[in-house]
């Protein structure tokens, strides 16, 4: 896990950088040196969380490889809003081809390379969580299995945001999409459904799998420069909140990241070939309903009367959660 | 030029996209009014002293102290840090040090001899100053600065005031007032001891403007019955005799009636002189009584005992009687008849100073309400070029708003003097706690002055609050949350998922790029001291 032995104490290890702290010691979104790989114009809606955190991975991984990246995108909102013919944002070589196939293009490349006998160039995939746990998950469980040399990155703002906002395999429960309406007895998505793909990742084996949330940052970049370290099938989920989607304030993505992990509802931990071996402890843990509540995609759990009944089910997810990663802070 | 198949325009980069045009909202730097600031009766800017002390700049921090206040090792040992009282950190865990911070640097400066500001070009103008009192070297220091040629004249004996006939050693050591006086007269003021100002009036012809800080020292009397054998002597007196070595004879039983400031000084004096008993007798509640927190608390751990609701009716020799009080529905003690009788080898009476206001006789345009002198809002008396402040005119009586006074009358003189009205600071808006991000400021617990042991304290006349090591100190300056001020966190820089958010050289170190600003508010909201603002944009 992200380790900051530093005693500091007007801002601990939390905010981006600090004219006080070492340099060494701030992240990499702090530097004026950073590569800014997603540039400024993209199209992404006010308050992006997939911008930012896009952001973070790459300009993590650009330093984590002297430079020397490429990025493959599966169809979404991020391939959508950063390469609207002619323009583009990225600032590294950067390919897209179907929203199916963003592993397997990525398990071509790194062959590729491993055919030209070039071992310092590394290859990062990434897509949203419908070309990840939908769409792409039988190319990304075959580049799991064959334990290609790439990193593949998730960020999970929970549902087909692009399209119009229609339920993904990661939408959580009683969320409301424009496919799962809040009606009947049990409003928004069902629960008991979806996927969990961390877990799946984790049943794989791989060498490392990894969750964050844009909130931590510097457990954020910990994470990347550690599975650059690596070789082989590498798989990091980034939790990141979407304005439109979720009927959020754009000015709350960073809280609600926040919110999730600290409700206990999105866990964040680490692990390696299939064990855990780390988790972020939750530091001041909140009742679910405070993650909830200012967002609009549940505003049907709070209308009068409120349906308690939803918010314990919400809450008995997010309880498990912490028994099952060992979240309370000691 | 030639392109591929199919191909009609050039790649270019989304730069040529200017996303600022989305924008309802911009965020705007500010620089926000913090607590501390607003709640310093020295006017003191809190914030940036001790941004400067949390690099280690200790020098730095110090100049900027003394911008406004000279006497920093004094205001570590007697202020009553007000600005601790409004601290946003007390809400998150304890407030921050500020007062032990001060002291810091105040002992840093005079390890190290750093020397006050020179002053600015004669302006061949002569300001009196009449009382060396913190009050009245406050106005002259920054009379000095000015450029004024400044006298001050005192009729005591050494320079200080309340500093020295009025506050025990064990709070002030004397040798550190003695240092930050000297180092303030080397400016180049004047200073007249044993002179006593008796006609005002004739020196307004010599000088162009006059302060008066001649303090409060007229002990105010009660009338209480008593035989010829009391021992009865006023709380000022005492004080300002042990300050000058002396060891008057209490008697092992001292009673001290009255309930502010001089009365914690006096029983916690009257325990160092050999009192087994230190009785405070006050006529109202522990609520009601006008003595600071911190000095109540430190008499009760020196073994101060305190009897509320009583007064004294009479004294007979060592017998006392004391009449039980009780609050009536506006707050007023109102005797019940209840007498009980206490022994007493001394009492000790500190019923508040009054103000011997005889030098301003002679000039009738000045006003006198309630013993007190009348100035308006530039500190002017009714008598165009004479100033007053300090215990003279109507304010809370401390060390601190005393030498605001000298700066705020100072500044006045000044613009007074050059006949151009001083312009009005403006009043930036309140760095409220509800404004802070509290999420990235981590707990650190509030490092506690050593302060010497009660038993070895009430026998020695020695300091009792020690300082702060460096490492504490830089500890403690640390844990300002920098309210509404940027403290350079990066966090604004970070958190911009358009990257609009520069890094430049300048007050603030940055800038938002209004090219592609979407004005989403991220910046503003994970802020963590609250120094960005969102404003509409204009339609």
């Amino acid at each position: 896990m992200a380790v900051q032995s530093v005693k500091f104490y007007q801002v601990g290890s939390r905010a981006v950088g600090n004219r006080l702290l070492e340099e060494a010691l701030r992240t990499e979104q702090a530097s004026p040196a950073r590569r800014n790989a997603l540039n400024s114009g993209h199209r992404a809606c006010q308050g992006c969380g997939e911008a930012l955190g896009a952001r973070y991975v790459l300009d993590a991984a650009v330093r984590a490889t002297g430079g020397k990246l490429l990025a493959v995108n599966a169809t979404g909102c991020l391939e959508v809003f950063s390469t609207p013919y002619p323009e583009s944002s990225w600032q590294l070589p950067w390919l897209h081809s179907l929203f199916a196939n963003a592993p397997s293009v990525a398990s071509g490349v790194a062959a590729a390379l491993k055919a030209q006998g070039r071992d310092d160039v590394r290859v990062l995939a990434q897509g949203g969580d419908g070309g990840t746990v939908d769409i792409g998950l039988a190319c990304l469980s075959g580049m799991f299995e064959r334990n290609d040399d790439v990193l593949y990155v998730c960020y999970d703002n929970e549902a087909y945001m692009n399209t119009g906002v229609q339920r993904s395999g990661s939408t959580p429960p009683f969320a409301r999409t424009a496919t799962t309406e809040a009606t009947g007895p049990e409003p928004g998505a069902p629960i008991g459904q979806g996927k969990d793909l961390p877990r799946i990742a984790l049943a794989h084996e791989i060498p490392y799998v990894a969750t964050a949330t844009v909130a931590e940052l510097h457990d954020l970049e910990a994470k990347v420069e550690r599975a650059m370290t690596m070789r082989g099938a590498r798989y990091l989920h980034v939790l990141v909140p979407c304005p439109l989607g979720w009927g959020s304030a754009p000015a709350d993505t960073v809280r609600l990241a926040r919110l999730a992990q600290r409700s206990g509802l999105f866990p964040v931990f680490e692990a390696s070939h299939g064990e855990i071996t780390a988790v972020l402890p939750i530091r001041s843990r909140v009742p679910v309903a405070e993650y909830l509540r200012p967002q609009r995609r549940y505003a049907h759990l709070f209308a009068e009367p409120p349906r308690i009944d939803l918010l314990e089910r919400i809450q008995a997810i997010a309880d498990r959660n912490i028994g099952r990663y060992g979240l309370q802070e000691a | 030029m030639d392109r591929p198949f199919a191909i009609t325009l050039d790649v270019k980069s989304s730069l040529a996209n200017h996303t600022g045009a989305w924008r309802t909202e911009r965020p705007v730097y500010v620089d926000r009014w913090p607590p501390c600031n607003k709640n310093c009766p020295a006017d003191e800017n809190v914030q940036a002293w001790l941004y400067a002390a949390e690099d280690g700049s200790y020098e730095t921090a110090w100049r900027r102290l003394v911008a406004d206040n000279p006497f920093p090792a004094i205001m570590g040992r007697v202020c009553y840090h007000p600005c601790e009282s409004a601290c946003n950190r007390a809400q998150l865990d304890r407030a921050v040090g500020i007062n032990s911070v001060e002291r810091f640097l105040g002992d840093e400066a005079i390890r190290h001899g750093w020397q006050l500001p020179e002053p600015a070009a004669d302006t061949g103008k002569r300001v009196l100053v009449v009382g060396a009192g913190p009050s009245g070297l406050s106005a002259a220091y920054q009379l000095r600065r000015l450029g004024h040629a400044v006298e001050i004249r005192d009729a005591a004996a050494q320079p200080g005031g309340m500093m020295r006939y009025g506050i025990p050693t064990f709070r002030l050591p004397r040798d550190v007032l003695d240092i930050e006086i000297a180092r303030l007269l080397t400016l180049g003021i004047e200073l007249r001891l044993n002179t006593l100002v008796a006609d005002l009036r004739a020196e307004l012809a010599e000088f162009a403007a006059v302060f008066l800080a001649v303090g409060a020292q007229l002990a105010h009397r009660a009338y209480i019955p008593a035989a010829q054998s009391a021992r009865i002597l006023d709380a000022l007196d005492l004080l300002g005799q042990t300050s000058g070595g002396e060891s008057p004879q209490l008697g092992r039983r001292v009673v001290v009636y009255g309930g502010g400031n001089t009365a914690m000084d006096a029983a916690r004096t009257a325990r160092r002189l050999g009192a087994d008993e230190a009785l405070i007798v006050y006529r109202r509640t522990r609520a009601r009584m006008p003595a600071n927190d911190i000095e109540v608390e430190e008499a009760v751990a020196e073994g101060v005992r305190m009897r509320w609701l009583s007064t004294i009716k009479n004294v007979d020799g060592s017998h006392l009687s004391v009449e039980r009080m009780e609050l009536d529905e506006h707050g007023v003690p109102q005797p019940t008849g209840e007498v009980e009788q206490l022994d007493a080898d001394a009492v000790i009476l500190a019923l508040g100073q009054d103000v011997d206001h005889s030098l301003v006789d002679t000039l009738p345009d000045i006003d006198i309400v309630d013993g007190v002198i009348e100035v308006d809002e530039q500190m002017m008396t009714g008598h165009p070029g004479v100033f007053a402040g300090g215990d003279m005119v109507p304010a809370t009586r401390s060390v601190t708003v005393g030498i605001g006074h000298g700066k705020t009358a100072a500044r006045n003189i000044d613009a007074w003097l050059r006949g151009t009205p001083l312009p009005a600071e403006p009043v930036s808006a309140a760095a409220t706690f509800e404004r802070l991000n509290t999420w990235y400021y981590s707990d650190a617990p509030h490092a506690v002055r050593p302060r010497l042991e009660a038993a070895r304290r009430t026998s020695e006349f020695t300091e009792v609050v020690g300082g702060l090591d460096a490492e504490t100190a830089l500890y403690e300056a640390r844990r300002c949350l920098s309210c509404g001020n940027c403290f350079g966190c990066d966090n604004c820089y970070g958190v911009c998922p358009d990257n609009a958010v520069l890094k430049i050289d300048g007050a603030h170190g940055y800038a938002i790029d209004y090219d592609y600003c979407k004005g989403c508010g991220l910046c503003a909201v994970e802020c963590p001291c609250g120094a960005i603002d969102m404003q509409p944009e204009a339609t």
